[in-house]
């Protein structure tokens, strides 16, 4: 009988059964930012404790970068305070960190793969729930909380319990103007925002095996939208491509032979799954949530549900989530009006991103009423995008480009939603409040849908804005 | 172990930890007086509505025990959240369900999480609601929980469980006590220690 990838991974870093049954699981690296980690150096420091491993500790800075350039001290002094914490701690406890002087910062889970610093094979530890984000290359990646960070700088360990795995099938291919963001939006909405509970995802299947890395990462990120503490993707040509040549990758001969042992950790044909699902790939157009939880999406053609079109169960919730959105039953998705377009965030802020967006946006303008941010994921996206003249594109359509950083996606910086501003966002979640307004709204989409959304002022099917040749 | 008080009622399914702690909150270096700031926005909504949300209701101060729905704490992996219900003075929480970072994360401040059967949540909400007065009990040892003349079982993972019973939820002194072994398995990993030669050219 084969094994899966996690089965694999989970027994390669298994340090011993602890007393309550659980694994003691060893983390192979360990991604720290400044939010969830204070109060964890702080902890060790109050128990006289060193980190562990500070060679496989890496830690930046990018929930509370503001984005338009501000020089230090930051104008925000909790946010001034908690970079320095994060600098002090760093330098106290030997980690290094790519902090704003460096030109790697950017968003920890954008810049881990972008050092090679992620790697298949590997398990990722982060004080982030979008961990599973590394997942991408066929690594095992938690998302824990500030208790877990200081375990794991204290002792380079989690003491878990085992998780089960679903295979999550993508079949046929995605038509023009259908992405990752689009698939994984579906996957969440056909097996529920719980439903990965106890699970990891493997997402397999044809349209998963065209995709690029940039592409299963964003599939990867939101996982943890559906429930699934991590998920991830086997190994195969296109991983080890994009990780030849990276910084912290092996090199010359290490890495034909790092690149050997990775392929070797991909599910084995006969591996047993838990259970597995499949979608059609080919079936799916562009998403659009209308609600307050990611699995409340439709497609951008489509009507917001009724409360006939849910079970009974649901329906108080759907009401809830329809006044606070300030959505009629039965009406069009499209042609919902938008405030504020954000192109950004750990899910879509990478440079394929930028460049879809990018392609929507070229010689033309967005809406007057519209507000159109683009903040890049990290600094060398940026720097990459700049290359492209992607910025002049942006700009010219009317966007802000921005430094990198989470920005609007949590709005713990000065990049956030005012009063019941909408936003077409191509972040990850749609909760009340999560912009930065207790009474903001997010309508979660691709970023090339965002792009569309700000140019018609209004939410808009991205496939009528495509280039003629494509739009079939 | 037992843990009893008086109850708190929070209805509603898929409760994420912004609405717990919205992020603005999150701007400090440490946990310190989180617990003012718990459902903060929900709060202030209720308020402007005209209505009184639980953590406001003076019916409900000094509760020890929180009772919520399905997928409670989903979305981010914030401690604030738990420590934040922690420091108001939640010492347990009963529901259908609960997203799993948040179960680990208010495990490890000491917090079980205990799921029980919708219709059992139902009922202690009800009763709670009726006479808030009603002490409810979460029995870890028996895995039952008690409220108003209502008895209902309750579960968690084995593991979490033992760890509560053992007094090892804080997993710090557990996974640093045999290092050596940490060492030897990092030592095994073939991107800490080298790669090994490859049987087959790469394809």
């Amino acid at each position: 009988m084969g094994s899966t990838l996690l089965e694999k991974v989970w027994d390669l870093h298994t340090v011993r059964r602890l007393p309550t049954g659980q694994t003691q699981l060893l983390v192979g690296l360990h991604l720290v930012h400044e939010v969830t980690s204070p109060q964890a150096f702080d902890m060790l420091r109050l128990r006289g404790q060193p980190v562990a491993f500070p060679d496989r500790t890496f830690a930046t800075v990018d929930h509370i970068v503001p984005t338009d350039g501000q020089p230090r001290p930051f104008a925000d002094q909790m946010a001034e305070q908690m970079m320095a914490a994060l600098e002090r701690n760093c330098r106290e406890f030997g980690v290094p960190l790519f902090g704003l002087d460096s030109d790697d910062q950017g968003i920890v889970h954008v810049i881990g793969p972008e050092l090679g610093l992620t790697q298949p094979g590997m398990t990722i530890a982060c004080g982030d729930s979008h961990t599973s984000t590394h997942g991408a290359f066929g690594a095992v990646a938690f998302g824990i909380g500030t208790s877990q960070v200081r375990d794991v700088l204290a002792s380079q360990c989690l003491a878990m319990d085992p998780l089960k795995v679903r295979r999550v099938a993508i079949g046929g291919a995605l038509a023009p103007g259908v992405y990752a963001k689009d698939v994984i939006l579906a996957v969440i909405r056909a097996l529920g925002v719980q439903g990965g509970a106890g699970f990891a995802y493997e997402y397999a299947g044809p349209v998963v095996e065209r995709m690029t890395m940039d592409e299963r990462m964003t599939l990867c990120n939101m996982s943890i939208e559906g429930g699934a503490r991590a998920g991830y993707v086997n190994p195969d040509d296109t991983t080890v491509a994009y990780l030849r040549g990276r910084r912290f990758a092996p090199a010359g001969d290490a890495f034909d032979r790092a690149a050997a042992w990775w392929r070797s950790l991909a599910s084995d044909p006969d591996a047993v799954y838990h259970d597995e699902v499949s979608i059609d790939g080919a079936a799916l157009g562009p998403m659009v949530t209308w609600g307050t939880s990611p699995g409340q999406s439709i497609e951008v053609g489509g009507r917001v549900p009724r409360p006939s079109d849910v079970a009974e169960a649901e329906r108080s919730a759907l009401a809830d989530a329809l006044a606070y959105m300030g959505l009629q039953p039965g009406s069009p998705i499209a042609g919902t009006k938008v405030d504020v377009a954000f192109i950004g965030s750990c899910t879509n802020g990478r440079l394929s991103d930028l460049r879809e967006a990018a392609r929507i946006v070229r010689g033309r303008r967005i809406s007057t009423h519209v507000r159109g941010l683009v903040v890049p994921g990290s600094k060398r996206v940026r720097e990459a995008a700049e290359r492209d003249g992607l910025h002049e594109v942006f700009r010219d359509a009317g966007f802000e480009w921005r430094e990198a950083g989470c920005s609007m996606c949590l709005a713990m910086n000065p990049d956030r939603l005012e009063g019941r501003e909408l936003c077409a966002s191509s972040s990850n979640r749609n909760f009340k409040g999560r912009q930065g307004s207790p009474t903001g709204r997010t309508l979660l989409m691709s970023p090339a849908m965002v792009a569309a959304a700000a140019i018609a002022g209004e939410v808009t099917d991205v496939r009528s804005l495509l280039p003629a040749a494509e739009a079939s | 172990m037992t843990i009893s008080g008086r109850a708190i009622v929070l209805r509603g399914d898929d409760i994420d930890t912004d609405r717990i702690m919205p992020a603005r909150f999150l701007r400090a270096v440490s946990f310190d007086g989180l617990e003012a700031h718990v459902f903060e926005d929900d709060r202030r909504a209720a308020a402007a509505a005209g209505a009184r949300h639980p953590f406001d209701d003076p019916a409900h101060a000094g509760a020890r025990v929180l009772l919520v729905n399905r997928n409670f704490g989903c979305g981010s992996s914030r401690e604030h959240a738990p420590q934040a219900l922690a420091r108001w003075g939640i010492a347990a929480v009963i529901g259908s369900s609960f997203a799993e970072i948040f179960f680990s994360n208010a495990a490890a401040l000491g917090v079980p999480c205990v799921g029980a059967r919708p219709d059992d949540v139902e009922a202690l909400m009800s009763r709670v609601g009726r006479d808030p007065a009603a002490i409810v009990s979460v029995n870890l040892d028996r895995m039952l929980v008690h409220g108003g003349g209502i008895e209902a079982a309750c579960s968690m993972p084995a593991a979490a469980r033992s760890a509560f019973l053992a007094g090892t939820w804080d997993a710090t002194a557990l996974l640093t006590e045999d290092f050596a072994s940490v060492r030897a398995a990092a030592a095994r990993l073939p991107y800490i220690a080298g790669f090994p030669p490859a049987p087959a050219p790469e394809r």
